[in-house]
């Protein structure tokens, strides 16, 4: 038997590691949702799927814009020396994910803005001409909007990516200590765009195709959660450790049910039933999606925290 | 360029947390908060226990995650003994360096800076012991150039049995502690 006292009680670390609340998963959330939506936009627009008028590509940058500043501000309430923001743009410092980051959220605005002037809103034409002149030019040449769509599929993947990379790559950490991290919270970010695409479309077939892409994600989704729990179990014992969280631990009832049975299988069948229109396409199977997506990102986050090594 | 770490013998220590205070006084850690801290360790049932004190701090890693995952530059390696420590004027609170410690050595100052044990490298360099070392009333930590093989800590090392913390962590501790 081991018992082990401390003198040390430094807040956000004893007696368990809590720096991160409420705001890190929201972000990490709203960092994917916008990728899954910059890249599917930028693959419509590529390969030259936004003909129709009510094309999902115009409007979802718009509201990527949105959930971006929204997911930044999380970030930036999070951050404890805040008037020092600045530091993050006046350096890069190649092997830390959150200043890679930190310049991929720079790079991801201005595709946003590019994406949302192929067809703006026209309020915003209206209120502002240049905006439909500048949306005339950028959309009228063919060469331009392909280009954009592929940037917009660069840097939503880079995006997707990175927001898991950002944990993985803290090895204090058994549980984030996986590379899967990164293409996981890509293919959720990716359904999750996807999810809202097949919420918002008006065209019935671009929704249905947009429903059929959310079921590979998800799918995808699936196999990579096998594969992150696969791949700890068997990497020694601290990382063990970290998949029995999700695995009889603490956080087994919360992972099972909230983040793969209501988030990922129920909208799976939900959506396999009406894509082959056994029952008709509703919001729910997308907001189970959505839900999904937001609780994989607090239990990663509030579990990675409490996994650790085990010390003597 | 030297290599600066510290030699603990837990054989020594009796956990009076002398060491505690001096870090405190002599570097302003604000209450409620330790850069250094005792640690008592229970082994076995009853009759056969065994208890070890430890004096822990920032084991000033060879392979300092808390750097490289730090955004702004400001958790750095200092060219004076290869000693781990933090630029207030740089950090951005982010708190990624406190998830990346094994050790769970860094804290959150009040100011919001991330901080940590500095190894006293503001004495050091004026040639005196950090403020632990020199107050410790059983001179049960041992302080140098762990690159010296004459180095009081190198000689403690080659002659003693000794471990770090977490080793399997691979982060290169250079805190040890004489069994």
């Amino acid at each position: 038997m081991i018992e082990i006292v401390s003198t040390r009680h430094n807040p956000l670390i004893d007696p368990g590691l809590s720096v991160w609340g409420w705001e890190i998963p929201a972000y990490l959330f709203l960092g994917g949702w916008v990728a899954g939506i910059l890249v599917l936009s930028g693959f419509l627009l590529a390969t030259g799927r936004h003909a129709r008028r009510s094309c999902v590509c115009f409007g979802m940058p718009l509201v990527g814009l949105v959930l971006l500043s929204a997911g930044m501000l999380a970030l930036f309430l999070d951050l404890e020396h805040k008037l020092f923001t600045w530091r993050l743009y006046v350096t890069f410092e190649p092997w830390s994910p959150m200043s890679w980051g930190a310049w991929i959220l720079l790079l991801v605005y201005p595709v946003l803005v590019a994406s949302a002037l192929m067809r703006p809103p026209r309020l915003l034409m209206d209120l502002v001409p240049g905006v439909r002149r500048l949306s005339g030019r950028l959309g009228g040449n063919a060469a331009v909007v392909r280009a954009i769509g592929v940037a917009g599929m660069a840097s939503g993947t880079a995006l997707g990516i990175y927001t898991g990379i950002l944990l993985s790559a803290l090895g204090a950490r058994p549980l984030w200590s996986s590379a899967v991290l990164g293409p996981l919270f890509l293919a959720s970010g990716l359904s999750s765009g996807a999810a809202f695409a097949h919420m918002v479309a008006r065209d019935r077939e671009e929704s249905e195709a947009m429903a059929r892409a959310d079921n590979a994600f998800l799918l995808g989704e699936v196999a990579l959660i096998a594969l992150f729990l696969v791949g700890l179990s068997g990497a020694g014992e601290a990382h063990a450790m970290a998949a029995g969280l999700f695995l009889g631990g603490p956080f087994t009832a919360v992972f099972w049910t909230l983040v793969v049975g209501l988030g990922i299988v129920m909208p799976l069948l939900i959506q396999s039933l009406a894509v082959s229109h056994r029952i008709a396409h509703t919001a729910i199977a997308p907001a189970l999606v959505l839900l999904g997506g937001l609780a994989l990102r607090f239990v990663i986050v509030y579990a990675g925290q409490y996994s650790h090594w085990p010390r003597g | 360029m030297a290599r600066l770490g510290m030699v603990i013998d837990t054989r020594k220590c009796v956990g009076c947390m002398d060491c505690v205070v001096a870090c405190q006084t002599e570097n302003g850690v604000p209450q409620g908060h330790n850069r250094d801290w005792i640690r008592y360790e229970y082994q076995g049932r009853f009759p056969t226990l065994r208890l070890e004190i430890r004096s822990e701090r920032c084991n000033h890693c060879d392979h300092p995650p808390c750097v490289s995952c730090c955004p702004t530059g400001a958790s750095h390696v200092h060219p004076f003994g290869a000693v781990v420590l933090v630029d207030a004027k740089e950090c951005i609170g982010c708190k990624a360096c406190l998830a990346s410690c094994p050790y769970d050595a860094r804290f959150i100052h009040p100011e919001g800076y991330a901080d940590k044990c500095t190894l006293c490298v503001h004495r050091v360099e004026q040639g005196q012991e950090p403020a632990c070392v020199a107050v410790c009333p059983t001179r049960c930590m041992y302080f140098g150039d762990l690159d010296d093989p004459q180095s009081e800590v190198s000689r403690l090392l080659a002659s003693r049995p000794h471990r770090s913390l977490l080793p399997e962590a691979g982060t290169g501790p250079r805190i040890f502690y004489l069994e």
